[in-house]
């Protein structure tokens, strides 16, 4: 170093939050190629009937089981091929994104709303909350994900709806305990004691001055149940528990196709490659929004 | 140790009652009058209803049913099967040992390669070697499992007819039970050829459910590992001129130990989730695959009571967890 800084750094501001995140999400390659793939699925989930080329529940019965197009057989009119009723499995793999990022969506924020809310009322009610509410959270996290959904499936029936409430329920208690944990190392710091001796009453405290600071681990634990959701969604649709045909989803779709294994290949491996592959883009993002969000990850591994 | 043992399974208590309150409500809880679930699609008329319901207990206020049914979960009875008639446990005594046999084998196929696969990548940071695990790590840890199966399948059972296709052992063979596991089973057995077909019949069911298991393992050891391997006790003992063996696996494995424990406790209810799903594909005859086809067949008994044990399977391993960790980390054995 000689000394020399060129003057311009010198008088600019520290980068905003949104500026240090993007650059660090940006240099991890894997995460940004991660997030291009993702967005690729979401934008074939959203534009669903234009990029269809046939309507998912029409059966074309001349043409049952049609290999992909780079196979002998495959035609140009099915891409990926049809499945054991003739239908075209692009256009139901399409079709079947919307289900599974939509249950997705809808069960993230089903469990991340109720999740903060209790996780901000068990730190800040010591004495009755917390206890009622952290033991109610032991309870559903004595049953591991998968059979916690199957359990509430039991009761509501399977269905699209209730598959969304499963997948929440079962996430809900790790929100709750995540959120209590970052608010109540949050709460004895400086910064709260001061809003608090300015007058600040309790739910300002919990959601203007606490939650802000808890949003990372939040965000980052929102992606990571996203993932598991949509592979949820998947292995409830396989076992029939979840959304009933012939509504297309990818769980479903393949265990319907379990009987052609040895016939039809394809329409095993296109619906669980589309699975594999969405659940890795998410993760992977994942992955790297905790590197970016988290300054003491930043550097390690 | 005791102490620690005591105090765990004091705070166990409540989430012991609320399981069996779930369990409880499980089936109150389903929408529909349960004796028109139970008996199905006969006709009932409204005497026999009634003495069925005062049969089975449910005219009485909820709290005496509920009362009713934990001192009848004490005396080990899980009710019966409305389809077999049969008790639930008894069923559940058979069926039990090929979730375990299934699940241990799956652990320990996980571990066996997952551990020293995160520990070469450690040792190798940066290299080829390290990028490929990692990068066969993320794969897996994001695999669906059914669909996993499926492929296998696939390949080994149809494509080169390597494993069979579903079962424990091939049905030529008549194994007597003796412990219930089907590979010390048929290893016992005098039947020739009885233990390779029961191997056989486990290695892909086990290589399914131990895939996301193993890619956890192998990310926990290698950033694990690395943490340790900055450590200033690791350079004390490699210039006190240790073996590098010595110093990595003593050293330096010992205290990245906890934890990859941590995450092997978590992943035990990944796999009771994930035998559901395995047993389903490879009609492995255990209690996963006997809790859906119950669901299937409205058998309302034996799915409380598989909920009920997959739970407390769950708690127990938990348990168990937290007491490894003091066997691991000394610090840890006062209690709390």
């Amino acid at each position: 170093m000689n000394g020399v800084v060129p003057a311009d750094t010198l008088v600019s501001a520290p980068p905003s939050p949104w500026t240090e995140f993007r650059h660090a999400f940006a240099k991890n390659h894997g995460a940004l190629a991660a997030f291009v793939v993702f967005a690729l699925i979401a934008t074939g989930a959203l534009l669903a009937p234009l990029l269809a080329p046939h309507d998912p529940v029409q059966q074309f019965r001349d043409h049952l089981l049609t290999p992909p197009l780079w196979q002998a057989g495959g035609m140009a009119t099915y891409p990926l091929g049809t499945d054991e009723l003739g239908r075209c499995l692009l256009s139901r793999l399409l079709y079947g994104a919307r289900v599974s990022l939509l249950i997705g969506l809808c069960a993230v924020l089903l469990a991340l709303l109720p999740g903060v809310l209790l996780g901000l009322l068990a730190a800040f009610h010591e004495r009755w909350l917390s206890p009622a509410i952290m033991r109610l959270m032991d309870i559903l996290l004595a049953l591991p994900g998968l059979l916690l959904a199957i359990c509430v499936i039991t009761v509501l029936g399977p269905g699209l709806v209730n598959t969304v409430i499963a997948i929440a329920v079962s996430a809900l208690p790790g929100y709750v305990r995540l959120t209590r944990a970052a608010a109540l190392a949050e709460r004895g710091k400086d910064y709260v004691t001061a809003s608090r001796v300015a007058g600040a009453g309790s739910w300002r405290l919990m959601f203007d001055t606490v939650l802000p600071n808890c949003l990372a681990p939040l965000i980052v634990n929102a992606t990571l149940s996203f993932s598991s959701a949509v592979l949820e969604t998947a292995a409830l649709g396989f076992l029939g528990l979840g959304v009933q045909p012939p509504l297309p989803e990818w769980g479903s779709m393949l265990s319907a196709a379990r009987d052609y294994i040895e016939r039809a290949p394809w329409v095993v491996t296109m619906p669980g490659l589309t699975i594999l592959v969405t659940v890795l883009s998410i993760n992977l993002m994942g992955d790297g929004l905790r590197d970016a969000l988290d300054p003491k990850l930043r550097s390690a591994s | 140790m005791i102490r620690l043992l005591l105090s765990r399974l004091a705070t166990l208590i409540p989430t012991l009652l609320g399981i069996t309150v779930v369990a409880f409500a499980l089936i109150r809880l389903i929408p529909g009058d349960p004796i028109e679930i139970m008996v199905g699609e006969r006709r009932l008329d409204p005497a026999a209803h009634a003495a069925l319901m005062t049969q089975m207990g449910l005219d009485q206020p909820l709290l005496v049913q509920y009362w009713a049914y934990v001192k009848q979960l004490a005396h080990g009875d899980l009710g019966k099967s409305l389809v077999t008639r049969e008790a639930v446990s008894a069923e559940f005594a058979v069926l039990f040992p090929a979730t375990v046999e299934l699940a241990a084998a799956a652990l320990l196929l996980a571990l066996c390669v997952g551990l020293p696969l995160g520990l070469a990548a450690a040792l190798k940071r940066g290299s080829w070697f390290d990028q490929a695990v990692m990068a066969l790590a993320t794969v897996g840890h994001s695999m669906p499992v059914f669909w996993w199966g499926l492929i296998l399948i696939m390949a080994f059972s149809v494509g080169l007819e390597w494993t069979p296709v579903s079962g424990r052992v091939g049905i030529e063979f008549d194994i007597p039970t003796v412990t219930g596991f089907m590979l010390i089973d048929s290893a016992l057995s005098d039947e020739a050829g009885a233990f390779v077909s029961s191997l056989l019949h486990l290695v892909l069911p086990a290589v399914v459910l131990g895939t996301i298991p193993m890619a956890v393992i192998a990310r926990m050891t290698r950033s694990s590992m690395l943490e340790v391997l900055r450590e200033d006790y690791m350079r004390t003992a490699r210039a006190k001129g240790l073996a590098p063996a010595r110093v990595i696996v003593v050293h330096g494995l010992r205290n990245a130990l906890i934890p990859i424990v941590t995450v092997l406790g978590l992943q035990v209810g990944s796999l009771l989730g994930g035998a559901v799903l395995t047993e389903t594909i490879f009609s492995w005859p255990g209690i996963g695959k006997w809790l859906i086809d119950a669901i299937g067949r409205r058998d309302y008994p034996v799915v409380q009571a598989g909920i009920l044990v997959s739970a407390l399977v769950f708690i127990t391993v938990n348990l168990v967890v937290d007491l490894l960790y003091a066997v691991v980390n000394p610090r840890l054995r006062g209690g709390r």
